[in-house]
């Protein structure tokens, strides 16, 4: 199976805030990591090539320093890795971005599968995923749990809100797992020391015969126009004494305020 | 590079600084010039007061926004009626029509569903697009994105509204590929801008620690996810009926790539969903042990409340993960929500923080989640919350 796994290098959320004095976001010195979600996309592709034969190529759009999210995935044990950068990308909305991976994975060639994380832990839009198989005119199979493949046909089982639905598809396609389908392996040693070594090919908006029109901020519907911090009270009420006088307390109150 | 900076004009004022959402612009010599940070996201543009910050926007085909008119809901149904969230987006949608002075509809694709069509119009639809067919019985992607990315085609509506669940996330980013629109995902405010009459799109980034407000300038429609049990559902006026545009398609099910072959519905998934709840307890960490979730469970019971859950006891195999609130879990927002020996991760309060009013039950009193609880009781859970269920059996009148 040939297997292309899309990934995103993200910020790790926990630690990005906004400077309350200026009202722009706080950056520095965030660590990068790859998408949680995009962890068991990679994990998906190389059970499956364990299983079929193959071989996994995992792709990203970003800067220049994305290629750090490739070396990781390389040291999973994916086999090749390409990083999609040009500034022409800089700005790109989740349809700038799906148009310029579609584009990508066209000149890659022949593929059975495409797998991404179900969605992106800074954005959080689930977006990107249906919109590429969207522009390789392909099927979608969105919140995946379990895939078996058989032939030229993918069995999916889907994570609903209150269900499951199992669903069965073409090849080729693209999936979105969610983390529940698998537990992401560490980096082997040796995997490690091979993606050292391996060349990480850089295609820019040419290499990929992009059409600028339609990448980066000019293919962007959608503009940021303002960020700023969520409005969270921070003076709530401590309720203190014993334990009974306490809880009636609380009663009272979400009575009033007619919660309960 | 699309967007640049005037040095002629630029005077220094810094005001751009604190606009931009990555920190990319520097002074030097008394003027703003972008960085290495700079994704020409272009939040800066709006900023400068002397036209100093240029983006050039050039598009080959440039939409001509005045032919699109009105605002439109995506019907999501299930089994056999409404999804909540649309009669939520139906309200919401009307007032936001009444602003623009347009028609609100709402688009119904499905099998044997024209009896909900009326529904909509309670709640403020002035028309319904009716599509129905057997191969539209489920949701699947390809059907439905055909289906309604025709009508946007041929009725052009300037906003389209979904709700940010598993199928309307699912249809919208297909939709919004298919046709070139905008889409702003899982949404939390909406607006219009007066001057422009856009529709401003707020909603949460970086898992809950940013908003940002999000705007389609030149692609039609605006199309958004709505996050669920954000707007509220308006009171129904049965007197209201909406006319009905019924579209013929003629759908092939061996055109349609995935077939359904099973639906499993869980043991226990019968239980409230967190995301339907009005009111959610929810326990940590602290339970120490999964037999400790009953405590929850009964006080849950008697306020007819869902039961929700943290990472870790998710994590440590205590409850199922179809509780679990929180980033990698559900975005919830009760009326009432009581976090029981939960410490507050910030994955859990980007899940949880806008809930409207939060109790925080914990025995550490720096815990975090006393930063977003409206009432925090510091103590020890297993003397509160079993307190706390007496006294609202008492209070409710269920002893």
């Amino acid at each position: 199976m040939n297997i292309i796994v899309s990934i995103k290098q993200v910020p790790d959320t926990t630690e990005v805030r906004i400077d309350p004095v200026t009202n722009t976001l706080v950056r520095e010195g965030v660590p990068s990591i790859i998408n949680p979600f995009d962890e068991n996309a990679i994990e998906c592709g190389l059970q499956l090539v364990e299983k079929h034969g193959g071989k996994v190529t995992v792709i990203t759009m970003g800067p220049p320093q994305a290629q750090q999210a490739l070396k990781d995935a390389l040291a999973m044990g994916a086999d090749e890795a390409i990083l999609v950068s040009d500034r022409a990308f800089a700005g790109s909305d989740t349809l700038a971005t799906s148009y310029t991976l579609a584009q990508t994975i066209k000149k890659l060639g022949e593929y059975d599968l495409i797998i991404c994380g179900k969605q992106a832990f800074d954005g959080d839009t689930a977006q990107v995923g249906p919109g590429l198989a969207e522009h390789l005119g392909i099927p979608q199979v969105t919140y995946a749990i379990d895939i078996e493949v058989e032939g030229k046909k993918a069995r999916v089982k889907r994570l609903l809100s209150d269900r499951f639905e199992v669903v069965e598809t073409r090849l080729p396609c693209l999936i979105t797992v969610v983390k529940q389908m698998n537990e992401p392996r560490h980096a082997s040693l040796k995997n490690v020391m091979k993606a050292r070594k391996k060349e990480i090919p850089t295609w820019t908006a040419a290499d990929i015969e992009a059409d600028e029109s339609r990448c980066g901020l000019n293919g962007s519907p959608t503009n940021v126009v303002k960020v700023f911090a969520p409005q969270r009270h921070t003076q709530g009420e401590r309720l203190e004494g014993d334990v009974n006088d306490v809880v009636e307390r609380l009663v009272k109150i979400l009575r009033e305020k007619q919660v309960v | 590079m699309p967007i640049y900076i005037d040095a002629d004009k630029c005077v220094g004022c810094k005001l751009c600084l604190s606009a931009c959402p990555y920190g990319a612009i520097d002074m030097v010599e008394g003027k703003a010039v972008f960085n290495d940070n700079c994704t020409q996201c272009g939040a800066c543009i709006s900023s400068c007061k002397f036209g100093a910050i240029i983006a050039e926007i050039t598009r080959k085909e440039n939409v001509d926004t005045s032919q699109y008119k009105g605002v439109w809901v995506l019907a999501e149904t299930h089994d056999g009626r409404l999804a909540d969230v649309t009669l939520e987006l139906v309200s919401e949608g009307r007032k936001l029509a009444d602003e623009l002075g347009v028609e609100l509809a709402m688009v119904l694709a499905g099998w044997q569903v024209e009896p909900l069509a009326q529904i909509a119009a309670h709640y403020g639809a002035d028309k319904v697009y009716l599509v129905e067919h057997e191969t539209l019985e489920h949701y699947r992607t390809d059907p439905f994105t055909s289906v309604i990315a025709a009508l946007i085609n041929q009725y052009k509506p300037e906003i389209v509204l979904i709700g940010a669940t598993v199928m309307g996330r699912d249809l919208a980013s297909r939709i919004a590929a298919r046709i070139g629109a905008g889409l702003t995902a899982d949404c939390t405010g909406l607006a219009i801008d007066p001057e422009t009459r856009l529709l401003m799109q707020t909603r949460p980034a970086f898992g809950g620690n940013v908003m940002a407000t999000i705007v389609c300038r030149h692609a039609r429609p605006q199309m958004a996810t709505v996050r669920p049990r954000v707007m509220k559902k308006a009171e129904p006026d049965l007197s209201r009926t909406a006319e009905i545009i019924r579209s013929h398609v003629d759908l092939k099910e061996q055109a349609i790539a995935a077939k359904i072959l099973e639906i499993i519905r869980e043991e226990g998934r019968d239980e409230l969903d967190v995301q339907e709840a009005e009111i959610i307890v929810s326990g940590g960490r602290g339970l120490r042990k999964a037999e400790n979730f009953a405590l929850i469970r009964e006080l849950a019971e008697v306020l007819g409340a869902a039961v929700g859950a943290s990472r870790a006891t998710v994590d440590a195999g205590w409850i199922p993960a179809y509780h679990q609130v929180g980033q990698t879990g559900k975005t919830v927002q009760p009326k009432l929500y009581i976090a029981c020996g939960i410490s507050g991760a910030v994955q859990h309060l980007a899940g949880m923080g806008s809930s409207d009013c939060i109790v925080a039950i914990n025995n550490d009193p720096d815990a975090p989640i006393f930063g977003v609880a409206h009432y925090g009781i510091v103590g020890d859970l297993f003397e509160v919350v079993p307190a706390l269920t007496k006294a609202l059996k008492k209070e409710l009148g269920l002893e």
